[in-house]
């Protein structure tokens, strides 16, 4: 498990812009972090984000030939 | 808060090997030459890209530890054994070399004079490369931000910049601590265990100053220094944390 500073380059890939210093609320428990501080796994197919309070899945991005698919459903939001 | 957007696309470019620095038998500090460069924040990594003749690629982050007003790029990287990057940039690449990289990237891990203090930075391990940034441009501006450092290292041949940490932890409110976990030296003063909640306690700002912390290192190291933080009063929202683990190499 690392965090969301690994996933900073690809962040700005897919919204181009820095996200790391943005706030997410998870849809689950509630709770905010900054992003940069969300679990983040790296093994799974694609990058997977998980509240660390709750555990829940806040985001996934996943490549399939060569474009970003993206996942945000599990924040309630992310500003 | 700053959060100034990264202006349009990363884009990938090649930078000139210019030096080569052993930093210690498993790591290796490379000295690089950018064309275009916008500058960095001390804090910030780097997207690193190897691709081999037949066109796989493999892309790890390094941190930069030089400070945004050095003349040079510097990332300084470990050698994982099953690594597929690091044993190339810490065994193989050259002066003269290019390297393949993209950057800055990443606006949370940082340290600005802005963001104040006093400062509390803990590295275990190759954790301390991003916190040698914030040090060196802490030095550079010349700022009255006391500031303290842990390092935990296994031994004190494992101390990476040792020398420039002892010139840096010399300045007025600046203070170097070590812990070493394995093998000390004859007559070592430090501590010499893992980093636990007496140390913190004896080596953190006070509660009461409410420090701002920057926590770098393997991702269990920096579970236990944060929640024990945590658990001694410290504000989360001031604990700032960045893990690297097994899957980077």
């Amino acid at each position: 498990m690392l965090d969301g500073n690994a996933i900073a380059g690809l962040l700005v890939e897919v919204f181009g812009a820095e996200l790391t210093t943005a706030t997410g609320v998870c849809a689950n428990c509630n709770a905010s972090a900054p992003v940069g501080e969300l679990a983040v796994y790296l093994r799974a197919p694609g990058a997977v984000a998980r509240c660390r309070n709750c555990d829940a899945v806040l985001m996934v991005v996943v490549d399939v030939r060569g474009a970003h698919c993206v996942d945000l459903r599990g924040f309630a939001a992310l500003a | 808060m700053a959060r100034a957007a990264l202006p349009g696309r990363l884009t990938w470019q090649l930078a000139d090997v210019v030096e080569l620095i052993d930093e210690t038998p498993r790591v290796r500090s490379i000295v690089l030459d950018l064309h275009e460069w916008r500058g960095h924040r001390a804090g910030q990594h780097v997207d690193v890209r190897l691709t081999a003749e037949d066109g796989y690629q493999a892309q790890r982050s390094y941190s930069i530890g030089s400070a945004p007003e050095d003349g040079h790029l510097l990332l300084t990287v470990e050698r994982l054994d099953d690594g597929e990057v690091s044993p190339y940039l810490v065994e193989e690449l050259r002066g003269g070399d290019k390297l393949e990289l993209r950057g800055p990237i990443g606006g949370y891990f940082v340290w600005e004079q802005s963001d104040g203090g006093p400062l509390f930075l803990v590295a275990g391990g190759s954790g301390v490369v991003p916190l040698r940034s914030m040090l060196r441009h802490h030095a550079a501006i010349d700022s009255d931000v006391p500031v303290r450092l842990l390092y935990s290292a296994r031994a004190l041949d494992d101390v990476i910049y040792r020398e420039e940490l002892t010139r840096l932890g010399d300045r007025d409110g600046v203070g170097v601590r070590y812990t070493l976990t394995r093998d000390r030296p004859a007559g070592w003063s430090g501590y010499r265990r893992r980093v636990d909640r007496e140390m913190l306690g004896e080596v953190a700002w006070p509660v009461a100053e409410r420090p701002l912390v920057y926590v770098c290192g393997p991702t269990s190291f920096v579970e236990v220094v944060s929640s024990t933080l945590v658990e001694l009063g410290h504000e989360p929202r001031r604990i700032r944390t960045e893990r690297f683990g097994a899957t980077g190499g």
